[in-house]
């Protein structure tokens, strides 16, 4: 049932992984409306798993997932998208055989929007796209490849998004822009979990920030307090 | 002679609109699902004979039955396919999905058949008689329909893909299926779709491909099945450049048919499409196709060699008991199935352990019957080790033109090769008649040549395991997984290949000499491509990387005719090995594998589950 003083998503006790082998032991963590979280921590502490199962493309071994106060273990990701859950993969948030308009046609699914709005809103977001709207994702620079796959967020108007890395391989004015257009998406009241490993852009703009290794939340509070404890995470002193 | 070039080639360019749209729906099909339907030619032929029962027994009017078969029958039969056999193969190692699709050929071959038997003669009416003169040339209405319906199909292609939401998440599944759900679109219901979209191409190319001759279940599939080479012009990818490869390949056929010797002509035409599907796939690079996709399975142990020695004479024992109590009729069968059991254990070699499909193992056996039957009366022992040594050599040979090309290219090159060495080779020099008679060496009573057949099974089968232990067997299994890491190994990858094929082949050919010999006498049907396919799923049946699984295989084959006695159809073998492969997506170890699975299930009753953390710790 949704509930109004619920956070937008939680997700509780959370364990997952691939066959066998167990990558998340049990992580908690509340994302509440319109703040921005940031995870960080060092490679293969499961931070890209743990967006993939609130996603629902990877599924939960053992504990649960709320958005908006409702259960949603289980529901298929396309379900979840039409629902507002917005999910950017890291680095391949975009069609590459498709040309930047075929890919907002795409992005229609999960709209509100008709194809001419959604592509007023993307265009009028990132001016850059409309130069480019018919030439092939995959032959654009990474900037604007990634701009495109920021697209579908403002267009789709989700409740909770989801960010893997979308700093990944970019200059750092570019970084910098996109966290700008992060922050005006918190200020429209979406939920934002983004997994960073670029912490002083992810810091920025955060509301909490946490550290995850080894499958769990080792520290977890206000950004400020998370960066003092952030570089012994990664180097491995006992946190 | 002009208005001749004229002729061939307008007849040219109905041949190509053909193959374009059989290859159209392939290529389709394809790019939303990553698997290459075999079975595209079967439905295709399934449909045609559908429409002709609508119109020609039901008396439907044709325009009705068209669209009820294009719009209706032929969609839901594509989207039942998916849904109930394809669906399970997404993120399935690729003889899988091979095998599933080539049982739903047979299984639709073997339907066909118990409802349409072959007693009679069916033709397709024509649906506009006549002709007109263009120019001064004669073009039938049949012509000019062909090549307006190509056109319009083509065009409406291009527009469902450019132009509409679903066309273009189409293509976006073939992208990146995570990410088409990640953007709010099902990638299942749109593969589903698409399946339903190419089942409908096929049933419009097997109705406009039927006029062509008398309705018949096989040649019907085999001609659709033609139109693969245009699509592997388009490297499975590029519609545009299918229908280029479509035309061309439409126009070469004609002009040989138009130009050839007479004598040539006979044993070349049927070939032309399958020689050219042959060299389009060495010729062209294959494109990035997939992804690499390894599905990692339980490691098994392989038998040593003293259980192995034990469970052989165990074996061997056993079938000169069991030959004394059956029945004549049943020891034919008995021995036949263990005849082919031997061609199977090829194909663990090759296919289950290597991972190199072959389509042709038939083919091969077939060389080593010629060359029993031929050589010094057909009883020498000459004969039997050139049944050996040609098979391995033309393997070998074969491996090495083959030697670049994976998974699908592999399979399609092998099934070219089988179908071409069918009619080029089996059809015209098995000897008069077409009847070939193949002597026994050794013991040449029944049961006498059974108990050698046994033991010869049995050593094969030690010494197959032998191979799977030692280093030969190790690398055939790292060439299994990935050819680029053995190449970045220094391990050479030709060496393995080509060794795989000789030891298969040579294998092959024991087995067809001794199968000739089982049966006395041997005709071109008994290495046609068809038997090839059949052996290939009754031992993926049986568990394709076992040898376990060859020989469960060749006890199904034994026990064939008594289970068909009990079906109220014939043909029952298509129908119960194309039922068997496609399941074996839900399982793909096969029967063997089920055992060991259960085997295991017993061994660890008793014994204390490992616990998670324990699994866990082990990683640091």
């Amino acid at each position: 049932m949704p509930d109004t003083e619920a956070p937008a998503l939680e997700v509780w006790n959370l364990h997952a992984g691939y066959g066998a082998i167990e990558v998340l032991h049990g992580v908690d963590l509340t994302v509440p409306k319109g703040s921005v979280f940031a995870l960080m921590g060092p490679n293969g502490a499961g931070k890209t798993t743990l967006l993939n199962v609130c996603a629902g493309i990877v599924p939960a071994a053992k504990g649960c997932v709320h958005v908006d106060g409702m259960h949603v273990n289980g529901v298929a990701p396309e379900v979840f998208a039409r629902a507002g859950l917005c999910s950017i993969p890291e680095g391949r948030g975009t069609f590459p055989n498709l040309t930047v308009r075929e890919n907002l046609r795409v992005f229609t699914h999960a709209s509100p929007h008709s194809l001419e709005e959604v592509e007023e809103i993307a265009f009028a977001r990132f001016p850059r796209l409309r130069d480019r709207s018919s030439q092939l994702a995959g032959t654009l620079s990474g900037g604007e490849r990634q701009m495109l796959a920021m697209a579908r967020a403002f267009v789709s108007e989700p409740a909770v998004l989801l960010l893997d890395e979308i700093s990944m391989g970019l200059a750092p004015i570019i970084v910098g822009d996109l966290y700008d257009q992060v922050q005006q998406l918190a200020a429209d009241g979406i939920a934002i979990l983004l997994v960073e490993q670029f912490a002083a852009a992810a810091l920025r703009v955060a509301d909490y920030a946490a550290v995850m290794r080894h499958g769990r939340i080792e520290v977890l509070g206000e950004p400020a307090d998370v960066a003092g404890a952030l570089s012994g995470s990664y180097l491995g002193a006992p946190a | 002679m002009h208005s001749l070039l004229l002729t061939y080639t307008v007849a040219g360019m109905v041949t190509g609109c053909l193959y374009a749209l059989t290859a159209a729906g392939l290529v389709v099909t394809y790019q939303t699902s990553g698997i290459f339907n075999f079975a595209h030619g079967a439905i295709g032929m399934f449909m045609a004979f559908t429409y002709w029962q609508l119109t020609e027994r039901w008396d439907v009017p044709w325009p009705l039955s068209m669209l009820l078969v294009l719009l209706v029958l032929a969609p839901l039969l594509g989207a039942f396919v998916e849904r109930a056999f394809v669906r399970p193969l997404y993120g399935a190692s690729l003889s899988v999905t091979l095998v599933v699709t080539l049982g739903l050929l047979l299984l639709l071959l073997g339907v066909a058949d118990a409802l349409w038997p072959n007693t009679v003669t069916r033709e397709m009416p024509s649906i506009f008689p006549g002709q007109v003169r263009i120019f001064g040339l004669a073009v039938t209405h049949y012509e000019i329909m062909v090549l307006i319906v190509s056109i319009a199909v083509a065009v409406g292609l291009r527009l469902l893909f450019t132009r509409t939401r679903i066309g273009i998440t189409m293509r976006a599944v073939v992208d990146d299926r995570d990410l088409t759900a990640r953007a709010g679109a099902s990638p299942i219901r749109t593969a589903q779709l698409s399946w339903a979209l190419g089942a409908s191409l096929a049933a419009l190319a097997g109705i406009l491909i039927a006029p062509l001759q008398h309705l018949d279940q096989l040649n019907l599939t085999l001609l659709v099945i033609d139109g693969y080479a245009a699509a592997m012009v388009g490297r499975l990818k590029s519609l545009p450049l299918t229908v280029a490869g479509a035309l061309l390949l439409g126009l070469v056929y004609n002009y040989s048919v138009g130009y050839l010797p007479n004598d040539v002509l006979s044993w070349w035409s049927p070939v032309i499409p399958m020689a050219l599907l042959f060299v389009v796939v060495l010729v062209l690079k294959p494109a990035q196709l997939q992804r690499a996709r390894v599905a990692v399975r339980r490691q098994r142990r392989t038998m040593a060699l003293v259980p192995s020695l034990l469970t052989g004479g165990l074996f061997v024992a056993a079938s000169w008991v069991i030959s004394g109590h059956l029945s004549p009729g049943n020891v034919i069968t008995f021995g036949q199935g263990l005849v082919l059991g031997i061609v199977m254990l090829s194909l663990v070699l090759m296919a289950g352990y290597g991972g190199q499909v072959s389509l042709a193992q038939m083919t091969f056996a077939g060389f080593g019957a010629f060359c029993m039957g031929k050589i010094a009366g057909g009883h020498s022992i000459v004969g039997l080790v050139a049944a050996m040594v040609l098979p391995a050599l033309v393997g070998g040979v074969l491996a090495a033109l083959v030697l670049r090309l994976r998974g699908l290219y592999l399979a399609l090159a092998t099934l070219a090769f089988a179908y071409a060495m069918e009619s080029l080779f089996f059809n015209h020099f098995l000897g008069y008649g077409g009847i070939l008679s193949v002597g026994r060496l050794g013991l040449t009573s029944q049961r006498g040549f059974l108990l050698e057949v046994a033991v010869i099974f049995a050593a094969l089968a030690v010494g197959v395991l032998a191979l799977r232990r030692g280093p030969f067997g190790r690398r055939l299994k790292a060439m299994n997984d990935s050819e680029a890491a053995c190449a970045s190994l220094g391990m050479s990858v030709t060496a393995t290949k080509v060794a795989a094929f000789v030891i298969g082949c040579g294998i092959a050919g024991l087995g067809g000499a001794l199968y000739g010999g089982w049966q006395g006498e041997v005709g071109p049907n008994d290495f046609a491509m068809l038997q090839s396919l059949i052996l290939l799923l009754i031992v993926t049946l049986g568990g394709i990387d076992t040898v376990t699984g060859a020989f469960a295989a060749a006890l199904f084959f034994a026990l064939r005719p008594i289970i068909e006695s009990h079906l109220p159809f014939s043909n029952g073998t298509f129908i119960l090995v194309g039922l068997g492969a496609v399941s074996v997506g839900q399982n793909p170890g096969g029967i063997a594998g089920q055992l060991g699975d259960a085997i295991d299930r017993v061994r660890s009753l008793g014994h204390e589950r490992r616990p998670a953390e324990e699994v866990r710790l082990a990683g640091h």
